[in-house]
């Protein structure tokens, strides 16, 4: 068994225009990899979903893509103003973006219900006022 | 891929290794090797983006000739409809069509008008039910190639439909039988007058996998003079144009997607804004939409790196040669229903992913921490002075290459200059 590989992103909150970058480079390290397309299609859209939420509800945060032989695991901390109710959260439809967000095409309230979809088990730790830890894996075997 | 053919080649004289190209080739295929670009088969689409690029003109595409037409009894031309869009004044792509017949080719067929077969199509398989929308165009083969090597996960969401140039190749030749029944297949020459190489490579490499037709792939930019020559304005021409507003509009970026009326579409034009949005694709960050028109090159094929004119005048010139022309001058039988089983292809060209480092998963591993190790031991100016076009490129080819140390001028500097 080989070391786990870890690639870590610092997502920048102050730059929208960079939010989604994190995901190209995973996209890219994955490929080079050889895992199989349809993987890296969902390690790719969580990570993008869970990076963009970052960007938009909390200021910014860390990301942290670890890969074992077994599994890809993503894990996205923050220290933004946590979720309150995680469970509406994950409703589909369920948003708390601004209009001025929207307008961007964001707040559709599907990015933690497409992280659940796109990833084998998904787990979120948070608290008010300190931050939002999301962990999600995605099985090789 | 073994033994790709490119048209996009180095002239080594002129190269004086610069690294221009090194910094904009959109898939990292080029390195400088001993102080002359090297292009790695393997990841070179034939995009022509080095070609724009390049200041010393050192970065040429090859293609066929005119006078390789001679094997043929009868020559048939297809002109791209980015052809038309070369011409000052041009208010009748009449003129255009007499001019290569007056040049030796004995009928035209335009490409134009095999495109708005393949607009309906379009349509009509977008509303098949099952598909998986949104489909992406097949038209421009540097797109399919790019997707095959970097995007592969959209590999299928290819529209498996022959390009509007080999649908006209197969027409024409249909054609030229009926109407000339002492000529013989083999005999009937089909040319395809080319805005860019990627075309001239998709016939070189696939010709069997596709079963192609077209037979020759000259540049538009090898017929423009000998046009403008042949083409006099005094002169009683031939109506022969077939095509309308639809046919002619594929020469454009959104030309193609417009003709997919009302269905939602979403085009790109220019390799990095096809790379951003096959991104997005990937990352499910699109809106709904049925159809993807990509195009390589900016503007579309009239920015192809082998016609004459900037794309965007030669756009405007579009704009207004279409403006009198009918919306559409053909469509699929009356009745038909269905889309005719010739036009599409059942396999598309060979699965390229980007290749894996190692020949294991956990070989793999080691080598991409070898990789990131090497990274951060890089400057991470992304200068190019070492050959590769990035840090991250460089410590690449190092791990791939077996070796454990980056070999980098700056570093080296550096070192020198802290007396280590
Ligand atoms: N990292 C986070 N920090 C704080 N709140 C969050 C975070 N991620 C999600 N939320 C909250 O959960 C809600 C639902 O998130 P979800 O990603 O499903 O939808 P959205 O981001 O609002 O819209 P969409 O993802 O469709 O653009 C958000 O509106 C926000 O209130
Ligand atoms: S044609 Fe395109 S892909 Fe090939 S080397 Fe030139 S820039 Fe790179
Ligand atoms: S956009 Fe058109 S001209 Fe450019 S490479 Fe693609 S098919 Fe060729
Ligand atoms: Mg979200």
């Amino acid at each position: 068994m080989s070391e786990p590989l870890v690639f870590h992103y610092d997502v920048d909150g102050s730059d929208f225009t960079s939010a989604g970058q994190a995901s190209v480079f995973v996209k890219r390290n994955l490929r080079q990899l050889g895992l199989d397309p349809e993987i890296i299609r969902r390690v790719s859209i969580a990570m993008y979903e869970g990076e963009i939420n970052m960007v938009i509800h909390a200021e910014g945060g860390e990301a942290d893509v670890i890969v074992t032989e077994d599994a890809v695991e993503i894990v996205l901390k923050d220290h933004g103003p946590g979720i309150a109710d995680v469970e509406k959260a994950m409703q589909e439809g369920y948003s708390t973006a601004t209009s001025s967000i929207q307008s961007l095409g964001f707040g559709a309230g599907m990015g933690l219900p497409n992280m659940k979809r796109y990833s084998d088990e998904m787990q979120i730790d948070t608290e008010l006022g300190v931050g939002t830890t999301v962990r999600m894996k995605i099985r090789l075997t | 891929m073994e033994g790709y053919r490119h048209s996009v080649l180095l002239d080594k004289d002129k190269c004086t290794g610069c690294t221009t190209c090194l910094q904009h080739c959109p898939t990292e295929a080029i390195r400088i090797v001993d102080g002359k670009a090297r292009i790695d088969s393997d990841r070179c689409i034939d995009c022509g983006e080095c070609i724009r690029r390049c200041p010393h003109q050192a970065k040429k595409a090859s293609a066929g000739s005119l006078e390789n037409m001679q094997r043929f009894r009868y020559k048939i031309a297809l002109p791209a409809p980015s052809l038309y869009a070369q011409f000052d004044n041009l208010d009748d792509i009449d003129y255009v069509l007499n001019g290569l017949k007056k040049i030796g080719f004995d009928e035209v067929f335009e490409v134009s008008k095999a495109a708005e077969f393949v607009s309906e199509y379009t349509r009509r398989y977008i509303r098949t039910e099952g598909i998986r929308l949104p489909v992406i165009s097949s038209a421009c083969p540097v797109v399919v190639r790019l997707i095959n090597l970097l995007f592969p996960s959209l590999s299928e969401s290819i529209i498996h439909l022959h390009p509007p140039v080999e649908v006209a190749a197969r027409m024409a030749k249909k054609r030229a039988m009926e109407a000339h029944p002492e000529l013989k297949e083999e005999e009937i020459g089909v040319c395809f007058i080319s805005p860019c190489p990627g075309k001239v490579s998709y016939v070189s490499n696939y010709k069997e996998l596709y079963d192609l037709h077209i037979d020759e792939v000259v540049p538009i930019s090898d017929v423009y003079f000998l046009l403008i020559n042949a083409m006099k304005r005094e002169e009683a021409i031939e109506s022969l144009s077939e095509s309308g507003m639809i046919g002619v509009g594929w020469a454009s970026s959104g030309g193609e997607s417009t003709a997919i009326l009302n269905e939602g579409y979403l085009a790109a034009d220019g390799i990095d804004n096809v790379i951003r949005v096959l991104n997005q694709i990937e990352d499910g960050n699109i809106p709904p939409v049925n159809f993807i028109e990509l195009n390589a090159c900016p503007g579309g094929c009239v920015g192809g790196v082998m016609t004459v004119q900037n794309p965007f005048i030669s756009k405007s010139r579009l704009q207004s040669l279409r403006r009198y022309l009918p919306v559409s001058m053909n469509r699929m039988p009356e009745g038909e229903r269905y889309i005719p089983q010739e036009a599409f292809f059942n396999k598309i060209e060979e699965f390229a992913p980007e290749r894996r480092l190692g020949s294991s998963m956990a070989e793999s591993m080691r080598m991409m921490s070898d990789i990131q190790r090497l990274k951060n031991m890089l400057p991470g100016i992304d200068c190019g002075a070492c050959g590769a076009p990035t840090c991250r490129a460089h410590a690449e080819d190092i791990v791939r290459a077996g070796g454990q140390e980056p070999d980098c001028p700056i570093l080296k500097a550096r070192m020198l200059s802290e007396g280590k």
